[in-house]
């Protein structure tokens, strides 16, 4: 932020004439005027060039400004600086206002700001500004935006300066330069464009069109027209990737009961308060860093990952050695055992973390997202879930093939007397595997806690669709439960875009019920001749 | 045998338990008053209600060490009524007739609400319901001390619909499939039509409860807004909130942009939340925590002092919000009525309850309205700031009466604005 | 010995037979003299209250033989029996919401939501809702054609197990989702409440509650009898026997798809009738009953009690809900450790639940 401003000014004193101090009219306006002229007052500010104008709009977005009576302040911490002048005053008077920055203020005062960056010399602060005032710029920046037009040659940066000059130039008055103006936004992918079109071709009610003049409305049609062409393609490729990023969140919270339940037949219903563990644990370990080490706290996660899968995979290792090892071959009671031990370990969460949920922050280079195309931009959370998704899924999947406990799970899976015949110790690996499927739980709760909320309930939420998948996918069969977890993510919405969220939920639940009647196995049944497994 | 001991020591303990608690009953002062509190404390509502009993505990501990009300002692009766709506009834009919409490102070959905009303109505027992909600209800034994839905959700529209606000075009009306939404949205819609809005420019959305994937509707929400300066108005519930915001963040939808204004996000609900995303986005309130009045600060004052001293979660941290100051306005107006009764009967309580005043936490003095028990409010605006506080950008200038009947709803222009005894009943 | 002295002696004992008397002489005898005729200042009075809430836990009593039917006898785990027992519960309460009449909050003869959603005549599932007796057998036969047509596909392509349990969850959840809406007709999520009158009469009377509760009352003892009949029959033997191998059941030349398809549709109308006995009483009818959570405490009670003893069953209900009762007003912040070590530590050493207990006593003692 610090280095940012300090290049916004550097770019700023190229631009602007030396002056000793701002405008005192423009800064009293600034602090004490109505909305309006205010808004007036930061475009005439910005329009300047003058990099205190900057410094000052920077201050007051991040509402460091101040009123005082009919002075206007700069207060950072305690030392408050007269905001026209720029000097000290000392001490700060006592009954000082804040300048309260609403949405249309923050708005004026961003496009300002940005179109001061566009003649920044670093390229980087120049896209993103240009980025900034593709979403919306005051016509009053028009001649900043040319100015900077004129200098750029930047091939990446350049067009798009056009488009926002073009923009700009649209509700001016020349018909040549908006007809040009909007064969330009013809050009753009981004549904912005779309809002600037959309009035040149709107009927009003009366049956007369908005535009008279029927060339540039034609071209406003035929403009508008390519740019819906290119923005459904971006909403297609939205859904496919929100069908991945649910399929993978459905993947990741499934896995470890493909484990526990597949694999061993136990029916865990505290599953999902595994994966609350796993999002407390990374709760915890955020504090931890908050507290002992803030320099390197975008780390955290790296640190919650094995964490979550520890303290997880404890819990479940202890239920079982406690509880489930004396329940074995009576699979429905292990539910009921279960339930009972989700419903203390619920309210143990409740009462040493509180009933309300906890904040888990996004670290700084997970939050935000990458933009691929105009209207589509991929959270990077759930890009790095999906990752993590595939990452544990294969890690799994070695973990069963190329392991000696690995083969031990699949032979006690397969037949346990045999395997202990030869020899396996098969309690021993039920412990193991219980924990390791506890762990995955707890690894899908570290992942939650990036998408969602974090109380005690967040496992309630997961538990009947883990369950589905599983089943759906097949019991002991991994590969059926990815096939089912990305296929009911797909369904749900795909489903989803065309008949809102709630039937979606109800036609994939009737799906499935459907689906189990035409193969009672789920997608992949176990092979093996006996009839009954 | 090992067993068996264990299930003796087991029963003698419970019974041991329930022998010191009728001790401690008979130890307390004769001169006391049960008092109900019918907050769930577990399930799916224990994330918003807890807070509220702890507030009204704070809030009866506090008139307690004033001497009480009339001199009585208040003892209240905690129950849990563990987010079940028959368990709601059930619990309600107990504090009435087992407990025989003088008030009730509790719910939080309106299903509860809906599920208690009959009993309290049979009973002729008082409850004071402390959250916002849809309206269309109004009955003699309840008191509404949450906001109406002109008291909350229209002043947020017009404010959108302002220059100041935006300029809001286009709506996106957005909430979770249950009743207040649904209501609100309805009102909500009434209202935008009246002022001009064509049905194509409103687009109303539901989500199920606990609904967590909230990527289609926030492309949607995008691709709606292309057509014109759009605002989403949400009634989404409770824990739904948290991922909503996160997407919202995340997919890069500012508040410049788009501005979501909320019905059920306050301080507690971003306590969950990165907010630094969000910051601009709006909710509308009749209480903020950051409201700046010396009445407002010893309520924040007390409640962390009290936060601490009973080692609630979250105490490093304490936060007020809009139902928790509801709650605590309404046990101090119950207790200004009794002692102007002079009686804790209901049907006196009742009648004193009309016209009562209280300095309240937000800066304004709250009236209970004469007739149709619902409080007088200021509405307040704010927009999310960065440490998950709001910047009140826009407030009324005066308390507003609730319209329980919202006259957007045909067929409420015939209904009185008081409760109407109801005939059926003998 | 007459057939049917033979037939009573078959399903109790003469001990059994007493103990069942004397429950009956309770409910219908001692219950409704100490709620109506002792006057409400005398401690023997028996309160509203607890009228309400044993009635509500006789028409669980009911769900649980229900569930021990099914799970007990034939080994099926249903996780979804909430929604039949919501669904008779839904059916019934389509009949209470048209007796309110004009006494809503809009003083319309129609149910409030309806007018809130701006519905200007009874939707088509609403046709009969005006007569209780189509009503009543409506609470019959939506969960009893439900579970026939769900059941009929189901054992037909021998769907067991966990699988069966799974997508019977499945099965509930999609219909809580659907009843969530308010579209669906049946009020959303508040569902029906603020009832009035049952055939004209006021349901707070004192005389109301208990005509219910001796009802349900009756019900209980009614299925009780019922279920014993059925389980010590024939039919019952071969119950148990596809219970405990089904396969060989099937070799034997036994269709093991009809006989489960009987029990468990009868299974469901016995929930439906419970549920229909449970909204008069509690005042109010959500989808919330349909939630998986729900139907999974069906079988908790069940599990509590003793499987595969209806005895058991009635004991689990009893005993489950009424500490819960208990304990979310005593232990407000604590029940859940309470409720959940109590199904923890009963699945590990009360595997045949508390029958079990009993039973071993009783050796114990011989």
């Amino acid at each position: 932020m610090r280095t940012l401003l300090i290049v916004i000014l550097a770019a700023a004193a190229l631009l602007a004439r030396p002056a000793e101090a701002l405008d005192a009219a423009l800064v009293e306006k600034l602090g004490l005027g109505d909305s309006d002229e205010k808004v007036e007052a930061i475009n005439a500010l910005a329009a300047t060039g003058d990099p205190k104008a900057a410094a000052l709009l920077a201050a007051l977005a991040e509402g460091e400004v101040e009123t005082a009576g009919k002075r206007v302040l700069v207060v950072k911490g305690d030392k408050a600086t007269d905001a026209a002048t720029g000097e000290a005053v000392v001490p700060p008077p006592a009954d000082r206002e804040d300048v309260i920055v609403n949405n249309r203020l923050r708005g004026a005062i961003a496009s300002a700001l940005a179109a001061l960056k566009l003649i920044a010399p670093d390229r980087d602060v120049r896209l993103a500004a240009v980025k900034e005032l593709a979403g919306g710029a005051d016509p009053s920046m028009l001649p900043l935006v040319k100015k900077a037009l004129e200098q750029e040659s930047d091939p990446v940066i350049k067009p798009m300066l056009e488009m926002v000059a073009a923009t700009l130039e649209l509700s001016g008055g020349d018909r040549n330069a908006r007809i040009a103006a909007i064969r330009t936004l013809g050009l753009s992918g981004n549904p912005n464009t779309k809002t600037l079109l959309l009035p040149l071709v709107e009927k009003r009610p009366d049956g007369t069109f908005a535009e008279a003049d029927e060339d540039v409305r034609i071209e406003a049609q035929k403009s508008l027209r390519a740019v819906e062409d290119r923005l459904e393609w971006g909403e297609r490729a939205g859904l496919l990737f929100a069908g991945v990023s649910l399929g993978s969140i459905l993947l990741l919270a499934a896995l470890g009961l493909a484990i526990t339940y597949g694999l061993m037949g136990v029916i865990n219903m505290a599953h999902g308060e595994l994966i609350m563990i796993g999002a407390y644990t990374t709760y915890v370990v955020q504090n931890l860093f908050r507290a002992h080490a803030p320099g390197a706290f975008d780390a955290y996660l790296v640190c919650a990952v094995p964490a979550a899968f520890a303290v997880s995979a404890a819990v479940g290792m202890a239920l079982e050695r406690t509880v489930l090892r004396f329940l074995y071959g009576r699979p429905l009671e292990t539910l009921l055992a279960t339930w009972g031990i989700s419903l203390v370990l619920i309210q143990a969460v409740r009462t040493i973390f509180g009933a309300q949920n906890v904040q888990v922050e996004n670290p700084a280079w997970m939050s935000g997202g990458i933009q691929v195309l105009s209207n589509v931009v991929l959270p990077w959370s759930r890009i790095v879930i999906i990752a993590f998704a595939a990452a544990v899924l294969a890690g799994i999947w070695l973990l069963l093939t190329r392991t000696r406990l690995g083969l031990f799970v699949r032979g006690v899976t397969q037949n346990r007397a045999m395997a202990s015949c030869v020899g396996v110790p098969t309690a021993r690996v039920d412990t193991w595997a219980f924990g390791v499927g506890s762990g995955l739980a707890g690894l899908a709760g570290c992942a939650l806690s990036q998408i969602g909320n974090v109380g005690p309930d967040l496992g309630q939420a997961y538990i009947v669709d883990s369950f589905l998948v599983v089943v759906l996918g097949g019991v002991g069969q991994l590969a059926g439960t990815v096939y089912a977890a990305l296929g009911l993510g797909f369904a749900n919405k795909l489903l989803e875009s065309w008949s809102g969220a709630v039937l979606a939920k109800i036609v994939v639940l009737v799906f499935i019920i459907v689906f189990i009647q035409k193969r009672p196995q789920g997608l992949f049944a176990m092979k093996g001749r006996a009839v009954e497994a | 045998m090992k067993r068996r001991t264990f299930v003796r020591g087991t029963v003698a303990l419970a019974m041991a338990a329930g022998l010191a608690g009728l001790s401690l009953e008979a130890a307390a002062q004769a001169k006391t008053v049960k008092v109900g509190v019918l907050h769930s404390l577990s399930g799916t509502m224990a994330i918003s209600e807890t807070v509220l009993k702890d507030t009204a505990l704070m809030a009866f501990e506090e008139i307690n060490a004033k001497g009480g009300v009339m001199g009585y002692k208040i003892e209240p009766v905690v129950v849990d009524p563990a987010s079940n709506w028959p368990l709601f009834a059930e619990k309600a009919r107990q504090l009435i007739t087992q407990d025989k409490v003088a008030a009730v102070f509790g719910c939080w959905t309106s299903v509860s609400r809906k599920s208690v009303l009959p009993v309290f109505e049979e009973l002729n027992g008082l409850l004071f319901y402390p959250v916002q909600y849809e309206g269309e209800e109004l009955s003699k034994n309840v008191f509404y001390t949450g906001a109406a839905p002109n008291q909350q959700a229209i002043p947020a529209v017009e404010y959108l619909m302002s220059k100041e606000g935006g300029g809001a075009k286009r709506w996106v009306l957005l909430g979770t499939d249950y009743v207040y939404p649904r209501t609100t949205n309805k009102i909500l819609r009434a209202f935008l039509k009246s002022k001009g809005v064509a049905d194509k420019d409103i687009d109303e959305k539901y989500t199920p409860f606990g609904h967590s994937d909230y990527q289609t509707i926030v492309a949607d929400i995008k691709k709606f807004s292309a057509g014109g300066k759009t605002a989403v108005v949400s009634t989404i519930n409770g824990d739904s909130n948290v991922p909503f915001y996160k997407e919202l963040g995340n997919q890069g939808l500012k508040a410049t942009d788009v501005p979501v204004v909320a019905f059920s996000v306050g301080e507690e609900e971003l306590r969950g939340v990165d907010t630094k995303p969000l910051v601009g986005h709006l909710a509308a309130w009749n209480y903020f925590m950051s409201i700046k009045d010396p009445v407002n600060d010893e309520f924040k004052k007390k409640w962390a002092t009290y936060a601490k001293a009973k080692k609630l979660p979250g105490a490093d941290k304490p936060l007020t919000n809009d139902p928790m100051e509801a709650t605590y306005i309404g046990i101090y107006m119950w207790k200004q009525a009794v002692e102007k009764a002079k009686s804790f009967d209901t049907d006196k309580v009742i009648a004193a309850m009309a016209g009562q005043t209280f300095k309240a936490p937000s800066g304004i003095v709250s009236k209970m309205d004469e007739k149709n028990h619902h409080l007088h409010k200021a509405v307040f605006i704010g927009e999310v700031k960065a440490d998950g506080q709001f910047n009140v950008v826009w407030k009324t200038k005066g308390p507003i009466k609730a319209q329980p009947w919202s006259p957007f709803i045909v067929g409420n222009e015939k209904k009185k604005d008081e409760p109407e005894k109801i005939a059926a009943k003998q | 010995m007459g057939p049917l002295a033979s037939a009573l002696t078959r399903l109790y004992g003469p001990q059994g037979w007493a103990a069942i008397a004397a429950c009956a002489a309770v409910l219908f005898v001692v219950f409704p003299i100490l709620a109506l005729a002792v006057p409400a200042s005398s401690p023997f009075h028996v309160s509203a209250y607890w009228v309400t809430l044993i009635g509500k836990i006789m028409c669980y009593a009911i769900v649980a033989l229900a569930m021990d039917l099914i799970w007990g006898y034939a080994g099926i785990l249903s996780l979804g029996h909430g929604l039949f027992f919501a669904l008779g519960g839904y059916a019934f309460g389509m009949y209470l919401m048209r007796q309110i009449g004009a006494d809503g909050q809009y003083r319309v003869n129609m149910p409030d939501f309806m007018v809130f959603l701006d519905w200007k005549e009874f939707p088509w599932h609403w046709a009969l809702s005006d007569s209780f007796v189509a009503q009543a057998l409506l609470v019959v036969l939506v969960p009893g054609l439900l579970a026939f047509v769900f059941g009929y596909f189901a054992f037909r392509s021998r769907v067991k197990g966990v699988y069966f349990s799974i997508i019977t969850q499945a099965l509930t959840y999609a219909a809580m989702l659907l009843f969530f809406r308010n579209n669906t007709g049946f009020g959303g999520n508040n569902g029906f409440t603020d009832f009035k009158r049952i055939l004209g009469i006021p349901i707070t009377t004192d005389e109301m509650r208990i005509a219910l509760f001796c009802v349900t009352g009756a019900v209980l003892i009614g299925t009780l009898l019922c279920l014993r009949w059925v389980v010590t029959s024939k039919f019952g033997r071969v119950l148990a026997a596809i219970r405990d191998a089904e396969q060989r059941v099937m070799f034997c030349g036994y269709n093991t798809a009809h006989y489960k398809l009987a029990v468990w549709t009868l299974s469901a109308v016995l929930c439906g009738i419970a549920g229909a006995l449970y909204v008069p009483q509690v005042g109010i009818i959500n989808p919330s009953e349909m939630s998986p959570a729900n139907s999974i405490e069906i079988a908790i009670w069940v599990a509590v009690g003793g499987r595969g003893t209806l005895t058991g069953a009635i004991l689990g209900a009893g005993l489950v809900n009424g500490a819960k009762s208990v304990f979310t007003q005593a232990f407000p912040e604590y029940w859940l450790y309470v409720l959940g070590l109590l199904f923890v530590l009963v699945t590990l050493f009360l595997p045949q639940g508390v029958m079990g207990l009993l039973a071993r006593r009783r050796e114990a003692r011989t």
